[in-house]
């Protein structure tokens, strides 16, 4: 794991929400091909840290390069940067208005990244991908959550990205649909794809993390391997943290 | 009564013609400002939100027949007389009325408009910026069309009030519906007849264009 190249590095990272400061300094590298697995008690920042890897928040403070490009700097093309670190939500949405295929092929064909046929070729690939090519025609009102989130997975995939966040992609979930929704993460993350995931899955955490971050009040109290924070954690934050969810 | 119609239907209809005409042009410029006014107060920009929040503060707070004093009379007394700008401004009342419709239609579209497109949950548009669309492409193609659907029925009730506003055109001057009528009245002294054939015209307009847009939103919402 040592000549691996840092893909987002992250430095003094503070934001606040007018007087209210939710992230007060963090400091951190991701590396390609890491998983990174966040965990904190709620309203610990964890998922305005996400959305500032995308820029759907906008930083008060500190510096965040992706690829060795400060995504902050002035000039930089917000949208042409969001299409290679897409992110999959909590709450799935996925275009209302658009057809499973659709919602596949709306950002690729409208950003030229792909003629209509090509990102439809590409799409059916990402669907079996996910197993829901049955799916391609139905509009997101008649998926149930577990296949709603493996569209929206397969619709992040479509724009071949680099990096992908995940925002407690499994919490609207019921319970008997998370299991398909991390499979596909599972299998994502063995492919080599660069990940940073907030999740209160302990156990998926365990399995497939490189990394935890585990966060509390806009700081990262402890970071390193599944067994060092989650089997032998060190902070009293983070054992409170681990008593309270395991 | 059918003399009314018999003698002065032609004169009616044609009157209802006037009104529709005007009612056309009303709502079209109406939707153009109405757009205009919600997108302004929905996109992140304090100066546009505050512009948008007076014009439809000032809008709803003037009753519409001051409005219509206002623009055919006090807009060129101001022009003329005040400013002073070389020749002459008139206004003729087709002009004057359909500037009236326009901004006070385009103030209560520019509401529905923003109500239409809050309610599109905040998701779509973070979904759509995270796939790297812009934020007018993910309007145009994503939010737009569902907050269209939620507005249709809104859409439609306040045509039928804008249709029906016209008839307060009438202290302008225009040869509208209502104005055509009081001419009638004062010819035949036959008023009962003739506000009754007048709201009966009105009722048979408005039940088709209610009709008609019945057929659209049925049709919007059979996509889905
Ligand atoms: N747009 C916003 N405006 C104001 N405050 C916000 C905004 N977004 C988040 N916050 C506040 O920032 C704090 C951290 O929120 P965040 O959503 O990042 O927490 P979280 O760790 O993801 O929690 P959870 O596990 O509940 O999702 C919370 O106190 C929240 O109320
Ligand atoms: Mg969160």
């Amino acid at each position: 794991m040592e000549d691996r190249n840092v893909k987002i590095h992250v430095s003094n990272l503070r934001k606040c929400f007018g007087d209210l400061e939710v992230l007060q300094d963090i400091s951190t590298d991701i590396y390609e091909g890491e998983v990174v697995v966040i965990l904190g008690p709620s309203g610990s920042g964890k998922s305005t840290f996400l959305r500032c890897l995308n820029r759907l928040e906008e930083k008060t403070a500190g510096e965040i390069v992706i690829d060795g490009k400060d995504i902050y700097a002035k000039g930089v093309d917000i949208n042409k940067m969001r299409e290679d670190i897409v992110m999959v939500f909590q709450h799935f949405n996925l275009f209302n208005n658009f057809d499973v295929l659709g919602n596949m092929t709306l950002a690729p064909t409208m950003l030229k990244k792909a003629s209509k046929e090509e990102a439809k070729d590409n799409a059916m690939k990402m669907l079996e991908k996910v197993d829901l090519v049955e799916k391609a025609h139905v509009y997101p009102a008649q998926l149930s959550g577990g296949q709603k989130q493996r569209v929206a997975i397969a619709r992040a995939l479509c724009m071949n990205p680099d990096i992908m966040l995940f925002d407690e992609p499994t919490s609207a979930l019921d319970p008997e649909m998370v299991g398909e929704v991390l499979n596909v993460m599972k299998a994502l993350a063995a492919e080599g794809m660069t990940m940073v995931i907030v999740t209160h899955e302990i156990g998926f955490a365990r399995e497939v993390a490189d990394r935890i971050i585990f966060m509390d009040g806009g700081y990262i109290v402890e970071e390193g391997t599944p067994e060092e924070v989650i089997g032998n954690p060190k902070e009293a934050r983070t054992i409170d943290f681990l008593n309270k969810v395991l | 009564m059918e003399i009314i119609i018999t003698k002065y239907g032609g004169l009616l209809l044609k009157a209802m013609g006037q009104t529709l005409i005007l009612a056309l042009y009303g709502l079209f410029f109406a939707c153009i400002v109405g757009l205009i006014f919600g997108l302004m107060s929905v996109i992140k920009n304090k100066v546009c939100n505050v512009i948008a929040q007076v014009f439809v503060f000032v809008i709803r707070g003037v009753p519409m027949i001051v409005l219509a004093f206002f623009i055919y009379f006090g807009v060129p007394y101001f022009l003329n007389t005040i400013v002073g700008v070389g020749k002459q401004v008139t206004l003729t009342a087709l002009q004057a009325g359909t500037i009236c419709l326009t901004l006070n239609c385009g103030a209560y579209m520019a509401e529905i408009i923003r109500a239409g497109i809050q309610s599109v949950d905040i998701g779509q548009m973070e979904a759509g910026r995270s796939l790297g669309l812009s934020y007018a492409k993910t309007m145009r193609k994503i939010v737009m069309p569902q907050a269209i659907r939620t507005m249709i029925p809104s859409i439609i009730n306040q045509f039928i009030i804008t249709l029906k506003d016209t008839s307060i055109l009438s202290v302008i001057g225009f040869p509208e519906l209502v104005n055509s009528a009081k001419n009638v009245q004062a010819n035949t002294f036959l008023s009962f007849q003739t506000w009754a054939v007048v709201g009966i015209m009105y009722l048979v307009v408005i039940t088709i264009l209610s009709y008609a847009a019945k057929l659209i939103e049925r049709r919007m919402n059979r996509g889905r």
